[in-house]
């Protein structure tokens, strides 16, 4: 595997990690919300 | 677009998380989540604005499940038409199997959170729909009979079914009814743009219906379904599930909808033909289904703001 490849695939690993820190996050957020919703 | 597909075959590159957001099929879900919001606004009673949005989100969540199992169960027949050849898993930027988890990873948590955050009758539902296309509509029926648009337009139905069943938790004749309207709307709007978009599913064994049963008999349907579709808009107004603002505009759209569809139905195309009326009919087809859902909706707000 090149260097590029290699450099390739870490850019896309990243910018998936983020991507999925961010939906996972999202869910926390939802799930509390939903959660004081339903107790309300 | 070459060089990145030799590149992606050549070396199993992690697909990008754009290529994941493709497989929801992201246009489909927008007319999804609309569909799905007017039935959850035009709904009697009231919904938590946070349940609200988690049950529009599972919505697009299902859909977007439902589009990627199909890109997964689908990929080869992608790979034989120019329309889908550049989606995730033919052009190589994806492995298929990868779909596959995502799709079912989507259509069970989206399900789940229904279920738990909702109701579990708008979850069943929302899980009758993703087996309903994935399976029902996908693999078994769509290739097999040139009906398979009317079948496919039952997956689009139920948005506006699961939005409402999750304010009011049970089926009435009312979402029921936005069903069969989406149902019949289905094959005019898809029909009249298979007339004048030359498609090659035949070269990927689908059998549609122009291509199947010819030109004169997909007109001859789709003024059928026109007409068809007229008495149904206006029967939520007749049951009083809906008042005179929706009752009107569903006459006069749909009125429109069948006037635009009397030339399509009865008339023969020549070769070099422009397809206007056709082009016309599909056009006004998206704006239709727009107006009459948001017509629903505004007729709701008019009655809760006068009670």
């Amino acid at each position: 595997m090149t260097p590029e490849e290699t450099a390739e695939i870490r850019r896309r690993r990243k910018s998936r990690n983020i991507a999925l820190a961010l939906v996972l996050a999202f869910f926390v957020l939802l799930f509390y919300a939903i959660t004081i919703a339903r107790m309300g | 677009m070459s060089v990145m597909t030799a590149t992606a075959s050549a070396t199993p590159l992690p697909a990008e998380w754009r290529d994941f957001f493709a497989l929801t099929k992201p246009r489909v879900m927008s007319l999804v989540v609309f569909t799905g919001l007017c039935g959850l606004l035009a709904a009697p009673g009231n919904i938590h604005p946070v349940i609200g949005f988690t049950a529009i989100l599972c919505i697009a969540l299902g859909a977007g499940g439902s589009g990627a199992l199909n890109m997964w169960l689908e990929a080869d027949i992608d790979a034989r038409m120019k329309r889908t050849e550049g989606r995730p898993i033919p052009s190589g930027r994806m492995r298929r199997e990868d779909a596959r988890d995502f799709g079912v990873m989507l259509a069970v948590a989206s399900v789940g959170i229904m279920g738990v955050a909702v109701h579990w009758l708008a979850a069943g539902l929302l899980a009758l729909s993703i087996v309903y296309y994935a399976v029902f509509y996908t693999l078994w029926l769509k290739p097999r009979t040139p009906q398979n648009i009317v079948i496919g337009g039952g997956a689009g139905a139920f948005p506006p079914l699961i939005g409402w069943v999750a304010v009011t938790g049970d089926i009435t004749a009312m979402p029921l009814l936005l069903f069969a309207i989406i149902f019949l709307w289905t094959p005019p709007h898809f029909w009249a743009l298979a007339l004048f978009v030359k498609s090659d599913y035949a070269n990927a064994g689908i059998p549609m219906l122009p291509v199947v049963r010819g030109e004169r008999t997909t007109r001859r349907q789709i003024l059928a379904y026109s007409v068809v579709l007229l008495p149904v808009t206006l029967a939520p107004w007749w049951i009083r599930g809906a008042g005179a603002v929706y009752g009107v505009s569903a006459l006069a759209l749909s009125l429109a909808f069948v006037a635009l569809s009397v030339p399509v139905g009865l008339r023969t195309s020549t070769a070099a033909d422009a397809m206007t009326p056709e082009k016309r009919l599909f056009k006004f087809s998206i704006l239709y289904l727009f107006a009459l859902f948001a017509a629903l909706v505004a007729d709701r707000m008019l009655v809760g703001a006068a009670a």
